[in-house]
């Protein structure tokens, strides 16, 4: 086992030092403990991927390289769920996440409008993370809400009818 | 101690339930968190246990609470049940919500609950498939395909194991059915899947939830954990999407929980028959499946006694949009589009005109107000050159731009295709770019055209007109050769907002002015 996890893990050296991640031992044990809370016999990929996003914010080359070996699959197939997946992030978001919905029955309700007046409140373009780090906008296509538009989730907190003065305390709120 | 009923149904907390919450119980209220009623005008809503039955107020702020208490709050609702929205229902799948306290046991058998499951069990698994089929119950995801039918399929394949798998991928743009359900009572749908288990002989279910619906996870958890004893010997767990909207395609959902890419499957085989690992598998949506309580415990002709045509039984239709009483409404089918938008959903919120109605999600088409007098059945909208899809009605106002909605149409399916077959994952951009030259006015030769060598390349300009002729035959193309609805259905939209609403396009209009 040791050997092989030394050859998956080399990637991680070099991750580790540009992005600050943790060290390469602490992503496998993490890994293996995240497959324990599970406990999920068949389908874990997913489940996995969730699961170590939550703890360490993005899904690193690294991170991918480990939950390959760990669930003997290639890199490509586990990169291949990452990246086809929207919720899954390879760099990590800012300290804040506005997402806003941009579904057609908030349309309706004004969210084209929301979006430009926050992407300019916010300081920042749709999909990006300001410069700062402070706070990333994202759209996203419906939450649910969809009588009671323009969404937003702030940080995975819902707010509905967002106008104006609600974007002015969401900004406050998160420092932006 | 007074007792408050509020709910924590997403829609409400976004409103700010939670803070009305928690100011009645500082003041030493006993406050029960129930589920959303699903008139989100009233929202929060507060509703007071008296004598004389619960009297509700709405909205209502956290700093008003104590005119709530004293009774003296202007928005004094009275009955919430008796107000005209909630009258005129016909609610059997949604009962109880917004009633009870969603992870209460006593509460579900106190209304009714595990009746349905009990009636089952004492039947044979083949009996329980043929009152699902007497019912006339559809598919309530859209596709409109006899749940029972495809029980059927799955109690006379043969394999050593098979499942359940609820569909609550509900990435539909206007409708919200599923979440209510799944935070407000969801030991219905638990009920429902177990029921479908012994009619099946399936031993393990997985409920498949989009990740952007975080409390329904977190209620349909606890609500598993604590109804497990219930529905032994069956098993049920949660697996949570990943914003990827294709996965509410059954066959990308399933490839989806095995861990792999939401990519649709060809099919056949049906999935009744090699579905999930492989194995005959009932993939439902959520609303087939907590409808079925209702239909074992009542009895399949209560059930198939309310509908129009051949949709039998109660929509849960979902109110979005533009439009002053949105919520949820479930009714039996056969109201007209305009009894919804006008008489039930008050028209537009804004109060402007209404323009369009989208059915169906982003998938459906747009209807402008001459549609008015469809009733809302699946044969109707399929005829009219829509579908009802899982119920959502989107309403505009007069400052929609239908061509703008007609390119985000395209544009959204560009975003969430799969990949698989090329009229989606290609055709939907030519889409975006073929609406864009049509609002341009149409283009000139492009730099091919234009070159030298293209002696025969035509250089004559084009026009809107030509253009929107390419539009339509793409969007036959992707109509026809696409593996599944999201290819095959995203014209909709498209070709809706072209033929109801051309000058959005700068197309001559569609029907000559009334002569005066």
């Amino acid at each position: 086992m040791k050997p092989s996890r030394a050859t998956e893990a080399s990637p991680a050296a070099g991750e580790r030092s540009r992005r600050g991640g943790p060290p390469a031992d602490d992503l496998a044990e993490l890994v293996s403990a995240a497959r324990g809370w599970l406990g999920i016999d068949r389908g874990e990929l997913l489940p996995l991927l969730h699961a170590l996003q939550d703890e360490l914010g993005h899904l690193s080359a690294a991170t991918v390289a480990h939950v390959a070996h760990a669930l003997n699959l290639s890199r490509a197939e586990v990169h291949g769920v990452v990246s086809f997946y929207h919720d899954f992030r390879t760099e990590p978001a800012g300290a804040h996440t506005v997402k806003i919905c941009r579904a057609e029955a908030c349309q309706a309700r004004g969210a084209r409008a929301l979006e430009a007046a926050a992407a300019d409140r916010l300081g920042v373009a749709m999909g990006e993370t300001r410069a700062d780090g402070q706070v990333t906008l994202e759209p996203v296509y419906c939450v649910g809400l969809c009588a009671t538009g323009p969404n937003a989730l702030v940080d995975g907190r819902p707010v509905s009818r967002v106008d104006a003065a609600r974007l002015e305390r969401i900004a406050s709120e998160i420092g932006a | 101690m007074t007792r408050a009923f509020v709910s924590q149904d997403t829609a409400s907390v976004a409103l700010g339930a939670d803070e009305v919450a928690e100011a009645l119980a500082c003041r030493g209220v006993e406050v029960v968190r129930t589920g959303g009623r699903g008139l989100f005008r009233i929202e929060p809503l507060v509703e007071i246990e008296t004598a004389a039955g619960r009297i509700g107020f709405g909205p209502v702020a956290a700093h008003e609470v104590d005119a709530v208490l004293d009774g003296s709050h202007p928005n004094r609702l009275g009955a919430v049940a008796a107000l005209p929205f909630f009258a005129r229902q016909q609610r059997l799948t949604f009962a109880r919500c917004g009633v009870t306290d969603p992870l209460s046991l006593a509460d579900y058998e106190a209304h009714g609950g595990w009746r349905g499951l009990a009636a089952a069990r004492a039947m044979p698994p083949a009996a329980v498939v043929e009152a699902v089929v007497a019912s006339g119950l559809r598919g309530r995801g859209g596709a409109g395909f006899p749940t029972g039918v495809k029980w059927r399929t799955v109690l006379e394949a043969s394999a050593p194991e098979k499942f359940i798998v609820c569909n609550a991928d509900e990435g539909d743009s206007g409708t919200f059915a599923d979440r209510m359900l799944m935070e407000g009572d969801p030991f219905c749908l638990i009920e429902g899947m177990a029921i479908a288990a012994h009619a099946v002989g399936a031993a393990h279910g997985y409920v498949y939830v989009r990740s952007e619906y975080p409390f329904a996870i977190r209620t349909l958890r606890a609500a598993i954990e604590l109804a497990a004893a219930r529905i032994a010997p069956f098993t049920l767990e949660v697996r949570v999407g990943a914003g990827a909207y294709v996965c509410g395609e059954e066959t990308a959902l399933l490839e989806s929980i095995e861990g792999r890419r939401g990519q649709v499957r060809a099919k056949p085989p049906l999935p009744a028959l090699r579905g999930l690992f492989g194995r005959p598998t009932v993939i439902n949506n959520v609303l087939s499946l907590a409808a079925v309580p209702f239909i074992l415990d009542h009895g399949p002709e209560r059930y198939a006694a309310v509908g129009f045509g051949r949709s039998r039984g109660t929509m849960p239709i979902q109110l979005a949009g533009n439009v002053r009483n949105g919520g949820l409404f479930e009714a039996g089918f056969g109201l007209t589009l305009g009894e919804l938008v006008e008489d039930i959903g008050g028209g537009a919120e804004s109060g402007r005109p209404v323009r369009a109605v989208q059915v169906g999600g982003p998938l459906g088409a747009y209807f402008s107000t001459r549609s008015f007098d469809l009733p809302f059945d699946y044969e109707t909208f399929a005829r009219a050159g829509g579908l009802i899809g899982h119920g959502g009605v989107t309403v505009f106002d007069d400052t929609a731009d239908m061509a703008g909605l007609a390119r985000f149409a395209m544009e959204f399916c560009a975003v969430e295709s799969c990949g698989k077959c090329t009229p989606c994952r290609i055709g939907s951009t030519r889409g975006v770019e073929t609406i864009d030259r049509l609002l341009a006015g149409g283009r000139g030769p492009g730099p091919i055209e234009a070159a030298p060598q293209m002696r025969n390349a035509r250089a004559a300009p084009r026009g809107p007109a030509e253009e929107a002729a390419l539009l339509r035959d793409l969007c036959e193309t992707m109509k026809h050769g696409s593996l599944c609805a999201l290819g095959g259905f995203a014209p909709y939209p498209v070709l809706s907002a072209l033929d109801h609403f051309p000058e959005d396009f700068g197309l001559p209009s569609a029907l000559p002015e009334a002569a005066e």
